[in-house]
């Protein structure tokens, strides 16, 4: 049996916990296991804390057994992005400048994960400070494809991913600012969900962009998704952006069908731009939804092709200002210098990777006096156009439907060299990015060298849980089989 | 309306930026105590430490004290206003941002009326925003500052107090008016109750802005002159820098914007740098704050809520009570309305109660080295005391005397007298008898008043006064010594 643990669901393990059919413990070490037999090639955690998953899962089997209360998924192990703080446990950001760092708290995120007794089994790799479409620019390793090892997870949250994908792990918590869910888990065949902004709080969730950052659920399966959303999501007074109600019941109405909703297929993502491969999986799940009783619709969204730029401006800009506090002062990477300044400037001279500086530079010249207007301020009101596009399409569709990511898992190293084309890997992901909407990926089929391909759902604000029940009704028609496969994939998900 | 600068033909044009520590339990963005003094570092949390991940929220109480200084200043409350990050590099800024207000401050708008020994004027206020503090470095080393330090410490304790921020029109054109100003924004503040705005400590900072024109020309450029630490220094700086200025331009230079710094020691400003360009602090929205809309009708409530006004007070004290304007601008700088007006309330003539105050009070308070306003003195011993003046009991001179005892806690005024036997004697019986001896003592000083020098008789007086330990009353001894002189 435990061997085959690690192919299970996460509600499966769940209810083989509280059945008491199996130890908490046993499904941690099932996972630690796989971790340690495969992470050499996948290279998914930058932190694996067997330690302390062994003593949570401990704890809840004595919980269990002595009839005290346990949580929602109580015993389900989860790989955590490595931008979410955990108290006492390093926390680096795939940087070199917080590689040592050792935060003294808790995320919100992480204290609910524990609330629901979620079993964190580490902290995954990641693009440096979340900036990055392949895991490539973590300072450490890059993270590699489960389903072809030479090929990208897609990033930013590819660590955590891969691990999901690899079978490490059936639960996953990324982190998505313009698309470092949604396209990872398009790359890799799994369902990753972007909530509503302000859904989930950022309190902790070490910031790149803080009005556009939010924390999802990454899963092989819509309904783990849901679930492990449901665990997470809620208002937190700590963080001024977070929602002050709950979000809807997201798994009231899960498995209720696409019969009868109005589904818009956005015009502007359907133009050139995608692989024929991607092209092709999402027309056939547009027909797929319409077979199923959705009423299908064109819609437009006319300034969504200004999104990449305003996003490529407004998330650099936040990001040169929160990047600003790590300067060998407090905490962190320190280089001696002569002086204070010099000491700050070699500190950050070393601990950033170039697409951070890039993106420092690019943010820092945004905001400058005589530039903000022409930039920053402008980019501002793409924003709110897209908002508006977004509002419009809304009144006369309940979701609306795209492509994910334009092309399948690229090889290792083959955009490195040209940022431009590796930003354009968000192009589908960043407008509703920018209007703060719900956005979710799952896997319809598999493209160009066999590799899986995500479709988008985009919902109204707080209707993830509309956007969860048309990918749950999508997704049991495709059937899709959450394997990795091929002559270049991680082998088999048992141990 | 005059400075040194009006003489020469110059005019000087000054705005005051104030910064006041808000005295709120907690921080502008997290729940840490704002407690003075202790180890350092030990009020502080991931929030105003600028952890990774940590985030504002921002502190209901100072968003409260803000709007009632902008409507005590006669201010408009703006329906919604938005904090913007100031970005520049410093080790005592835990995030290399301070979260500021930028275009859109909390109030806008207001007066202030300042009174000088040339009259009354109206100083605008341009704004009234809030901000978070700094904390505080310290350089080891000579230079004291940070270049050249050895090491240095930090000590965030102060990171994260609320500061309100309140910029004046450039409508001062003195130091005198500067000073009064200053004074008078401190009087609110502390009216308010929103921060104990002590200069000295740090708790209320002003930086002043200075440039010199000819009236009818465009203003010159200015200078920012940091560092005073009382009112008197403001005062002290803007003139110095008033005629610094003047100076140059006479003799040809030319004034350069920069930032100076006041020397309370040499009595001098001198160049912290120069702004070749104005900063760049990069201000944008700060995207980890929401918009600050207080409702109108919580703003209607502070409104209602005011306390009375130093002004309104003042006003009030001239009219109810004929005191002068200079009595009450004294009793109002010492922080002694509240004790008068007990005292009056008690049953104090008014006259006697202000001189009381603005005489003795102040001095004794001046002797031990104490605010006025910090004795332990209330208004029902101070209503005793000119109580016991008034019925004959205690002279005018023997009360400082009680009451330095009663400040020092040794009874009350009617107590102290009776304890130390200080009653004043107007028996004419015992007071006749020492007046002759006087008389026989100081046979020429008599002479001369028998010859019509009615003024000789002080010295007489005196004598008596200094024979009776200051008890016998004045008036009485007058009297008697006359009646004998004119006798003879």
């Amino acid at each position: 049996m435990a061997d085959e643990l690690t192919t299970r669901s996460a509600l499966q393990l769940r209810d083989l916990v509280a059945h008491g059919e199996v130890s908490a413990e046993e499904v941690a070490r099932a996972h630690l296991e796989r971790v340690a037999a495969t992470d050499d090639q996948l290279k998914a955690f930058v932190t694996v804390t067997d330690d302390a998953a062994l003593a949570h899962a401990r704890d809840i089997d004595r919980r269990r057994a002595a009839e005290e209360p346990v949580g929602a998924l109580a015993g389900v192990p989860l790989a955590l992005k490595d931008v979410l703080c955990t108290k006492g446990v390093r926390t680096t950001c795939g940087s070199r400048i917080l590689q040592t760092y050792r935060p003294p708290y808790d995320a919100g995120v992480v204290e609910r994960l524990r609330d629901a007794d979620v079993v964190v089994l580490g902290k995954a790799n990641c693009d440096e400070f979340a900036m990055g479409s392949s895991c490539e620019n973590s300072a450490f390793f890059p993270t590699r494809n489960p389903w072809d090892l030479d090929r990208v997870p897609g990033g930013s949250s590819g660590g955590s991913v891969a691990a999901v994908a690899g079978f490490q792990a059936p639960l996953g918590v990324g982190t998505d600012t313009g698309g470092s869910i949604r396209q990872p888990a398009a790359l890799c065949g799994l369902v990753g969900v972007k909530p509503t902004y302000g859904a989930v709080s950022r309190y902790g969730l070490i910031a790149f962009a803080s009005s556009l950052d939010q924390a999802g659920p990454i899963a092989r399966s819509v309904t783990d998704a849901a679930h492990l959303l449901a665990a997470i999501a809620g208002p937190d007074p700590r963080d001024s952006t977070s929602i002050p109600k709950p979000l809807p019941d997201v798994l009231a109405g899960l498995d209720d069908g696409v019969s009868g909703l109005r589904i818009g297929v956005v015009a502007e993502f359907m133009a050139e731009g995608m692989s024929d491969g991607v092209r092709a999986m999402v027309e056939a799940s547009v027909e797929r939804l319409a077979g199923l009783g959705a009423e299908i619709v064109e819609v437009s969204l006319p300034h969504a092709g200004y999104g990449l730029a305003a996003y490529y401006l407004i998330a650099p800009s936040e990001a040169s200002s929160n990047l600003s506090r790590y300067d060998g002062v407090r905490y962190g990477l320190r280089v001696d210098g002569a002086t204070t300044e010099a000491m700050m400037a070699a500190t950050r001279e070393a601990g950033f990777g170039s697409e951070v500086k890039r993106r420092i530079m690019i943010g820092t010249y945004a905001l400058s006096a005589g530039y903000y207007d022409a930039y920053y301020a402008q980019a501002q009101r793409v924003r709110t156009l897209i908002a508006r596009d977004f509002a419009a399409a809304f009144e006369t569709c309940d979701v609306l439907v795209g492509p994910t990511s334009p092309t399948v898992a690229f090889p290792l190293g083959e955009l490195t060299a040209d940022p431009l084309a590796m930003y354009a890997n968000d192009v589908y992901a960043v407008p509703a990015s920018l209007a703060g909407l719900p956005a979710m990926s799952l896997p319809v089929g598999l493209g160009e060298a066999g590799m899986p391909v995500g479709f988008q759902i985009m919902a109204p604000l707080l209707r993830d849980d509309l956007m969860l029940r048309a990918a749950r009704a999508l997704e049991a028609e495709v059937g899709f089989d959450a394997m990795p496969r091929g002559p270049n994939a991680l082998a088999g998900a048992a141990i | 309306m005059t400075t040194a600068a009006t003489a020469t033909g110059f005019q000087a044009v000054i705005g005051l930026e104030v910064h006041v520590e808000l005295a709120t339990r907690t921080k502008m963005f997290c729940g840490c105590r704002t407690d003075f003094g202790g180890d350092p570092n030990v009020r502080t949390c991931p929030v105003c430490l600028g952890q990774p991940g940590s985030l504002p929220v921002v502190n209901r109480g100072a968003v409260e004290s803000a709007i009632r200084l902008g409507l005590a200043l006669g201010g408009e409350v703006a329906p919604s206003s938005q904090f913007h990050r100031k970005n520049y590099f410093y080790p005592d800024m835990p995030k290399n941002y301070q979260i500021s207000q930028y275009d859109v401050p909390i109030c806008s708008g207001g007066v202030l009326e300042v009174t000088t020994s040339h009259g009354t004027t109206l100083v605008g206020i341009t704004r009234v925003h809030m901000e978070e503090d700094t904390g505080k470095s310290l350089h080891a080393g000579t230079s004291g500052r940070i270049q050249g330090a050895e090491y240095s410490l930090v000590d965030y304790n102060r990171a994260g107090i609320p500061l309100l921020e309140v910029v004046s029109e450039p409508d001062i054109r003195s130091a005198e008016e500067a000073q009064a100003y200053l004074t008078e924004l401190r009087a609110i503040v502390l009216a308010l109750g929103i921060s104990d705005a002590k200069l000295e400590e740090g708790s209320m900072r002003c930086d002043a802005n200075v440039s010199v024109h000819r009236p009818g020309e465009p203003f010159g450029a200015r200078a920012e002159v940091k560092n005073m630490n009382s009112v008197r220094s403001l005062g002290r700086a803007i003139a110095y820098e008033v005629d610094r200025q003047v100076a140059l331009v006479q003799a040809g230079g030319t004034v350069v914007l920069q930032t100076r710094h006041w020397d309370e020691d040499r009595g001098a400003t001198s160049t912290l740098r120069v702004k070749e360009t104005l900063e760049d602090y990069r201000y944008f929205p700060d995207p980890d704050l929401v918009a600050v809309e207080p409702e109108p009708a919580w703003i209607e409530e502070l409104r209602a809520g005011l306390p009375e006004l130093p002004a309104a007070i003042r006003r009030r004290l001239v009219d109810a009570h004929r005191l002068s304007a200079e009595q009450v601008a004294t009793l109002a700088g010492a922080g002694l309305i509240p004790v008068f007006e007990e005292a009056v309330a008690a049953g104090s003539p008014p006259v006697d109660a202000v001189n009381l105050l603005t005489n003795d009070v102040i001095a004794l308070a001046s002797e031990r080295g104490f605010d006025p306003a910090d004795l332990a003195l209330t208004g029902a011993q101070l209503a005793e005391l000119t109580g016991l003046v008034t019925d004959g009991t205690l002279s005018t001179k023997l009360a400082r005397e009680v009451l330095g005892d009663v400040l020092a806690g040794r009874g009350t005024p009617r107590e102290v007298v009776a304890e130390r036997g200080l009653e004043q004697i107007s028996d004419t019986s015992e007071l006749a008898a020492i007046c002759d001896e006087v008389i026989a003592a100081q046979a020429d000083a008599a002479q001369k008043v028998r010859d019509g020098n009615r003024k000789a008789v002080g010295a007489l007086v005196g004598a008596v006064m200094r024979a009776t330990q200051g008890r016998a009353n004045p008036r009485v001894v007058n009297q008697l010594l006359m009646e004998r002189l004119d006798r003879c």
